[in-house]
């Protein structure tokens, strides 16, 4: 026990260590407002799901990746199906409140299992994939995996939550890139997405088609898959506007929003154009810890979970941005490095795709605060509120530090150092 | 376990390393534009966000008298106003607070529509509050979240009434005021003068309003007061103005209650206004924080229109005043000296072509000179005079001297006085060859197309008290306007001024003569053709060394004698001679003039002012 504990990877420890003392502090800052509302306290219930967080990573790092592995399906099936659940028996909460994103049992909200089920898909392709001999070669090998991901993505989708579904695709990619699968591969995979995309513009999808047909001839795919993948392109050009119709409103404004946030400076825009000015007007070292202006008079919108970054930009400024970023790519380029010391295949995929997960969250909820990417409601890892999301990153953690443990015992830590 | 071979595996790794280096680094090159480069244009923003200025008016300027009596101050007021916040809470706070500031519903939907025009500035509910209701909202202050009370300057006439028409009041910024050109831009909801002193000098008397910054969050609802530091207000520059506060309260007295009309005092040296009284007046303190209904509706409708400044804004034929004038042209072109008699004496009238002109006594002056035909006012003798200096000359002159001009006076609103500019003006009015040298006659004693303001014919008399040259009338800066000149010598000048000591002593104003003070002066009596006439009466004292010229124009006073007395109390109570001694004898004579007979051909007034009364005039008070 002692051994286990002596043989941490402390870099990792401490990085997360510090990520979630970072968080709590601007979690903590965020709820002082100057017309007090609920999020004042949710800090000390943030410690709550951190303790409780804390016991799950503790559990999880004493299990055996083995037992991860076994019990990879069930976890998955339980997921899919508490998914199912949430759909017909869910409800919406605080800042996305036209959703049904929560479970909730007798008026207690419990949590959004969409968190948990990233973890599930994680775990669920890392057994598949470890359970091949050769990287998916074929579109066809990646039907399994797709399916994998494509069910709770749809259940996601359905709630309808858009910003968290798509992190199950980022996740699929990183893990198939890991596996082996050739990009070009993946991105035919990606083309009718890519295909709806540009659908908008005639000119533009048309160029987009013309592409597409060089990469086919230069991946070489079945002829079948070939045609599958150029039919789907065909398919999204057509539905792309009855799907854009199908949108929700919301979904709608912010895409247009991201575009040009002055479109409708008082509803979408307005969470970007206040997101920017707080984290513009920090500049160097910021207002001071909880005396954001910005934040205390409530100009910035869900302050406290998808919009918690401008704070630390208003308050701590460029430095406390800095500092923050500079731990989260010191903990992705620390899981990648446990990610190829992993002793077993199971191991690394699970870790590397934890290592896709935090990326896509850091990314986007980073990115969109500055306007680099479009506004969804994901989380930021460790500074967001959310029990449901710092649970999912503590068990992550608790599994990764599982696996850089067993790679020390098995000396795989002294090649590298 | 060949996908998972460590070569291959490094390589991804390398990808993916990069690929989290790329990331961190468009991050933080993102995060550096923002927050280093644009720093300044997100500051200024999340600055504007939160501050908004609520505007501390600025004191107007004090108006004091030639002494530094105070004419025009201000003395706290209470402002009752909410903070900036979501219309519904305003509307739901404003529900409350009806009951004590006695709200309607229109009332409560004005003070939004106001608060919409000029939003994140408190909305005002309530200017210049009695003490009764702000003490009750004091009292309920806490619950009642919102409302304050801010203490603002708020005008104040001491002397109200009596100095009326000199300061003018001040109101409220209109939509016209804010598309005008202005020396300093206005913001809604702002004093500006409105009439008087207050509008003349309005840019001098208006300060520069402070603005204290409160923090307001998103929702619009105010945090935190005194947010940053406070630009303070600016008092205006106060205003030391030619009147004598004293002089100015003592006519406002001595103006007979119930009647109308107007007394401007001033000094001859300067063209300095000492009093300007008009009446009736009315409360400039009522439009003080916005006037009552049933006091506008009460001024707006008396017949009497009290708003209507009687000295420089009304017009009235000059009758036996302008006199003078035409005394002063025969003697400047050399046409009479004081002591010319004229060729017909006065037998109660003249035969003019065929027509009879009378004379306003029917008796008769006799022979007399041109002194003595000041004295007595006689009609037949200025017909006469007026014959020998021309209709040319007559109206040249005249239009020199600014009969056909404003004064120039540093208030707002004054009238141009009416004069015929030339002979083509009776050509135009009457058609070519269709009216005869006959309107002279008119002319020479101030009846015809002649109506003229009391601060115009006052000057005419500053002129004759003095060099001869006009100062403009003034009451704070005199218009450098070049001055007009009578163009007489000394003696000249001296003789008429002997022959108006005459009216006063022995002639037509001998009510005006004060047992030690000697006062030269004329009156005059206009014809009214809608009812009694209008008394005249222009006076200056000394008569060897004037120090104040006082003219009076009393509205159906019958007769010019009705005036003197009261310019002479007027004159007197200036040059601290003692009133309360002189014996007041009230002689009545009548030196009105006769209608000509032929008022189609003349334009004069119709025949029935003729009948006047000559036996009876009102009683002095």
């Amino acid at each position: 026990m002692l051994r286990k504990f002596r043989k941490l990877d402390r870099p990792l420890l401490l990085v997360v260590i510090a990520l979630a003392a970072y968080g709590l502090l601007t979690l903590y800052s965020a709820g002082r407002t100057d017309v007090v509302t609920i999020v004042a306290t949710i800090w000390e219930r943030q410690i709550a799901w951190l303790v409780l967080g804390i016991v799950g990573a503790v559990l999880v790092y004493r299990a055996s990746p083995r037992l991860l592995e076994w019990a990879a399906p069930y976890v998955y099936g339980i997921t899919v199906f508490v998914l199912l659940l949430t759909l017909v028996f869910g409800s919406g909460a605080g800042t996305a409140a036209g959703t049904r994103s929560w479970i909730t049992i007798a008026g207690h909200r419990l949590g959004q299992p969409a968190e948990p089920a990233k973890l599930a898909v994680i775990l669920m392709l890392a057994r598949w994939l470890a359970d091949r001999r050769e990287p998916p070669a074929s579109l066809r090998d990646l039907a399994y995996p797709g399916a994998i991901t494509f069910v709770p993505f749809l259940l996601v989708v359905l709630q309808p939550d858009l910003g968290s579904a798509l992190v199950f695709i980022a996740i699929l990619f990183a893990m198939l890139y890991w596996a082996g699968a050739r990009p070009a591969l993946l991105l035919l995979l990606l083309s009718p997405a890519i295909g709806l995309t540009v659908a908008f513009s005639t000119v533009a999808w048309g160029a987009w088609i013309v592409l597409l047909f060089a990469l086919v001839l230069y991946v070489r795919p079945y002829l079948w898959e070939g045609l599958t993948v150029m039919l789907a392109n065909v398919i999204m050009g057509v539905i792309a506007l009855p799907f854009w119709r199908h949108l929700a409103p919301y979904q709608q404004n912010r895409l247009l929003a991201f575009l040009n946030p002055e479109v409708d400076p008082r509803a979408t825009g307005w969470h970007i154009i206040q997101s920017k000015v707080a984290i513009g007007s920090g500049g160097w070292f910021g207002k001071g810890f909880t005396l954001g202006t910005q934040k205390r008079l409530a100009f910035l919108p869900a302050q406290h979970t998808d919009f918690i970054f401008p704070i630390v930009g208003e308050e701590l400024g460029f430095a406390g941005v800095v500092v923050a970023l500079a731990l989260f790519t010191s903990l992705l380029l620390i899981l990648l490095r446990v990610a190829r010391r992993a002793t077993d295949p199971f191991s690394s995929f699970c870790v590397f795709g934890i290592a896709g997960l935090f990326f896509a969250h850091i990314l986007e909820n980073v990115g969109m605060a500055v306007n680099l990417l479009p506004v969804t409601g994901i989380p930021l890892p460790f500074f967001s509120y959310g029990g449901s999301f710092l649970l999912t990153c503590c068990l992550c953690t608790g599994i990764v530090l599982r696996v850089a443990w067993e790679s020390r015992q098995s000396g795989y830590a002294d090649l590298g150092q | 376990m060949s996908r998972l071979a460590p070569h291959l595996l490094d390589a991804r790794l390398r990808a993916a390393r990069s690929l989290v280096w790329v990331a961190s680094g468009v991050l933080v090159g993102m995060y550096f534009r923002t927050q280093i480069i644009d720093h300044s244009k997100y500051d200024v923003q999340s600055r504007n966000n939160r501050l908004r200025p609520i505007t501390q008016p600025a004191p107007r300027g004090i108006i004091t008298d030639r002494h530094g009596v105070v004419i025009a101050e201000n003395v706290p007021g209470y402002t009752v106003a909410l903070w900036p916040a979501p219309e519904d809470t305003l509307r739901k706070t404003l529900q409350r607070i009806a009951p004590i500031l006695h709200l309607d519903a229109a009332a409560i939907e004005r003070v939004l529509q106001r608060y919409r025009r000029a939003p994140y500035q408190s909305a005002v509910v309530m200017t210049d509050a009695p003490f009764d209701v702000v003490s009750t909202l004091e009292e309920r202050r806490l619950t009642l979240p919102g409302v304050v009370i801010q203490t603002e300057p708020k005008r104040y006439y001491p002397d109200s009434a009596a100095v009326a028409h000199v300061v003018g009041m001040v109101g409220e910024v209109t939509e016209q005021d804010l598309a005008g050109p202005r020396a300093a831009p206005l913001r809604v909801g702002e004093l500006v003068g409105k009439d008087g002193l207050e509008r003349s000098y309005d840019d001098t008397l208006r300060g520069q309003d402070g603005e204290r910054f409160v923090e307001v969050s998103a929702l619009g609802y105010v945090v935190r007061d005194n947010a940053a530091p406070d630009l303070l207000p600016v008092a205006g520059a106060s205003l030391q103005t030619t009147l004598d506060l004293d002089l100015q309260r003592y006519v406002s007295r001595v103006f007979p209650a119930g009647m109308s009309g107007a007394i401007v005092a001033l000094d001859p040296t300067t063209g300095g206004i000492l009093a300007l009284y008009s009446a009736p007046g009315y409360d400039p303190n009522a439009f003080v924080g916005g006037v009552s209904a049933d006091y506008w509706h009460e001024l707006s409708v008396s017949a009497a229109h009290p708003l209507l400044n009687r000295a420089i804004q009304a017009r009235y034929p000059p009758g036996s005043t302008w006199k003078l004038a035409v005394a002063a042209m025969a003697l400047r072109r050399g046409v009479a000296t004081m002591n010319t008699r004229m060729a017909i004496p006065c037998r109660g009238g003249l035969q003019y072509g065929d027509r009879f002109f009378h004379c306003w006594t029917q008796g008769g002056h006799g022979s007399l000179t041109l002194e003595q035909a000041i004295a007595q006012s006689c009609d037949v003798y200025f017909y006469q005079l007026g014959l020998k200096l021309g209709l040319t000359s007559l109206l040249e002159d005249a239009n020199d001297w600014g009969f056909r001009a404003r004064t120039g006076v540093d208030l707002p609103g004054e009238l141009q006085s009416i004069f015929p500019s030339g002979p083509e003006y009776f050509d135009r009015v009457y058609g070519p060859r269709r009216w005869s040298s006959g309107v002279v006659l008119n002319l020479a004693i101030g009846q015809g197309e002649n109506t003229q303001t009391l601060i115009n014919m006052v000057r005419l008399y500053q002129m004759l008290a003095g060099d001869g040259k006009s100062r403009t009338p003034y009451l704070v800066r005199p218009a450098s306007e070049p001055p007009y000149d009578l163009g007489l010598t000394p003696e000249q000048l001296a003789s008429l001024r002997g022959a108006m000591i005459n009216v006063v002593e022995q002639g037509t104003a001998r009510g005006a003569r004060l047992s030690d003070l000697k006062i030269a002066g004329k009156t005059g009596t206009a014809q009214n053709s809608q009812g009694a006439n209008h008394g005249w009466f222009i006076g200056f004292a000394p008569a060897d060394d004037p120090q104040i010229v006082v003219g009076a124009v009393l509205e159906f006073g019958h007769h010019g004698t009705v005036a003197a007395p009261i310019v002479a109390r007027v004159i007197a109570h200036y040059l601290g001679a003692d009133t309360t001694a002189a014996r007041y004898r009230f002689v009545l004579p009548n030196d009105s003039t006769p209608t000509p007979p032929d008022n189609r051909l003349l334009g004069a007034p119709p025949p029935d002012s003729l009948s006047v009364d000559s036996t009876h005039a009102p009683e002095i008070p």
